[in-house]
């Protein structure tokens, strides 16, 4: 009896206790929800108490998380909340001390060192001579997309390069009236032309993935230096050169082309920041892209006989094909092509002779 | 020869926008420029308070550091100008400036933001003082005139502060010292390095 009692009381007391707990538990500290009055708002690490309501203190850290950046709330003007931007002047180190200063060297460095190879390799000539049987190379289509390319370029590099090195370079030579024209000038083609190079690199990576893709025989073409120097390195129709430069064109241009549809549409930021590491990543692709270039141009005009046939009428000569690009050769004609190394320069010329195949032509 | 520096006391400023006004006003300041801003911190709350600011005319000018072709210039006073022959309108400046002062007339599509304009100290441009070239391109020429500038001048509360640093600093020191708070020359200490025109 005792005992039932007890439990009884026990389940009684419990029942009583129960919706007490959750109330309880409210009177100790206010619901989640509950509307902070600002009193003791986190401003950085700083609490702000009343006290500062009365303003007695000095409020140091205040300032310094306004040197940092700390947003308000705009009344009037057109550049926002923020009192003081303070990446402003990484940016402006960033520029001043290292794309400016690098980059004119960088490119310097690249034409010194064109130059030197000019001097002790020399133009790389047709071992066998011309021939005057071609084979096509590049369709009109390719070669379109590579000129409309090439010509957005140079205009892009030229007219970029103006703005980013003028201050230092041409503003000591002719002044600052007549390079602000020039700069003026410059700024507004590169804005104008810029979202062509967009239209071009779309074009030109649909024209020219194909036969682009890394291979085993690029292994082999590494190892033996690209043929550049010591012997013949075997090629496809393109070579690991070729596919490294347009793989360079491919990631530096997307990049060229985010980043400078940013810079070109400032909407597109959400913020300043975004604007500032546009122009220093922007500048970085130029650089890479234009010492490249120099590269590709020197090696297909000055640098090797025969090359610049490809890209103007399209059709390369044989003895060409056979001595950089054999085993393209070999795929198109279905014949072999004798290792010249092997048998010597006179073999190349009599093989060509012995069929004519459809893709080759007589000129 | 004096330094010359804006000062905001914060514990003055009543975010009244009279600055910005006469500023425009004076200057006849192309329609959706605003060469002066007025910003408020913790709005609303204990502790507010407000900034009125604009080019603080800085001793090492980030502005005149990246500028690609070199338009601005400073005078012997510490005043950072501009040349708007010159300027193309490129935005660096604004990239550059830690208090968002240089302004732009357009949006910036395609580069289109148009000739950069700021805060002139009310000392004009490279045009002759008082020309009407120098008018219509960078306002009145206050300091020519002997004035200071006028946002200052009519600042109700005396929150605002311009002219020589020296006095700007004493009136503002004495300030502190009177009232026993309120230290913290906001902008200062990244305005104004020590380059001989302190």
């Amino acid at each position: 009896m005792d005992l039932q009692k007890l439990i009884a009381a026990m389940f009684l007391f419990a029942l009583m206790v129960m919706p007490l707990a959750p109330l309880q538990a409210q009177s100790v500290r206010p619901p989640a929800n509950a509307v902070n009055q600002g009193i003791n708002e986190q401003i950085g690490d700083e609490q702000i108490g009343t006290s500062n309501t009365l303003g007695t203190n000095s409020r140091s850290d205040y300032w310094r998380d306004l040197r940092q950046g700390r947003d308000g709330l705009a009344t009037s003007g057109q550049t926002g909340s923020k009192l003081i931007q303070a990446q402003g002047e990484q940016w402006r180190n960033i520029r001043k001390l290292y794309i400016i200063k690098y980059s004119g060297w960088v490119l310097a460095t690249v034409i010194v060192m064109i130059a030197l190879f000019y001097l002790i390799r020399g133009r790389i000539l047709l071992k066998a001579g011309r021939s005057g049987k071609t084979i096509t190379r590049f369709s009109l289509p390719h070669r379109t997309a590579h000129w409309f390319m090439a010509s957005i370029f140079i205009l892009l590099s030229i007219s970029g390069l103006i703005l980013l090195l003028g201050r230092t370079v041409l503003v000591p030579v002719i002044g600052k009236s007549t390079y602000s024209i020039f700069a003026s000038a410059a700024m507004q083609g590169h804005n104008l032309f810029g979202p062509l190079f967009i239209v071009a690199l779309v074009w030109l990576i649909f024209m020219f993935i194909r036969g682009n893709f890394f291979k085993m025989v690029d292994l082999k073409w590494i190892l033996k230096g690209g043929g550049l120097l010591g012997p013949h390195a075997s090629a496809g129709h393109y070579n690991f050169g070729e596919k490294g430069w347009f793989w360079l064109v491919v990631v530096a241009g997307l990049i060229m082309a985010i980043s400078g549809m940013i810079l070109e549409f400032p909407w597109l930021a959400e913020n300043l920041q975004l604007l500032q590491i546009s122009i220093i990543v922007h500048a970085i692709g130029a650089i890479a892209l234009i010492s490249a270039a120099l590269g590709h141009i020197y090696i297909g005009t000055l640098g090797m006989e025969g090359a610049l046939d490809s890209m103007t009428t399209g059709d390369v000569d044989v003895v060409w094909a056979k001595e950089h690009h054999d085993l393209w050769y070999e795929e198109v004609t279905g014949q072999k092509v004798a290792n010249p190394e092997a048998e010597g320069d006179q073999s190349a010329p009599d093989r060509a002779q012995v069929s004519v195949q459809s893709q080759i032509t007589e000129t | 020869m004096a330094r010359m520096k804006f000062l905001c006391d914060a514990e003055r400023c009543i975010e009244c926008n009279s600055c910005v006004t006469a500023c425009k006003n004076e200057h006849e300041v192309p329609w959706g420029i605003n060469r002066r801003r007025v910003v408020t911190l913790n709005d609303g709350k204990p502790g507010e308070r407000s900034l009125s600011v604009a080019c603080m005319h800085c001793s090492d000018a980030p502005c005149m550091a990246v500028c690609p072709v070199d338009c601005f210039y400073q005078t012997a006073d510490g005043i950072v100008l501009h040349d708007k022959d010159l300027c193309i309108g490129c935005g660096y400046c604004f990239f550059a400036c830690p208090f968002g002062a240089p302004q732009f007339p357009q949006a910036g599509n395609f580069g289109s933001r148009g000739k950069m304009d700021k805060c002139t100290f009310c000392a004009g441009g490279p045009e002759d003082d008082h020309s009407a070239e120098e008018f219509k391109k960078y306002g009145r020429n206050r300091i020519a005139e002997g004035k200071l500038p006028i946002c200052a001048e009519m600042c109700s509360t005396k929150a605002l502060l311009a002219g020589d640093g020296n006095i700007v600093s004493n009136i503002y020191r004495e300030r502190v010292v009177g009232r026993g708070f309120g230290s913290g020359a906001w902008g200062w200490s990244r305005a104004y390095t020590s380059d001989g025109l302190n």
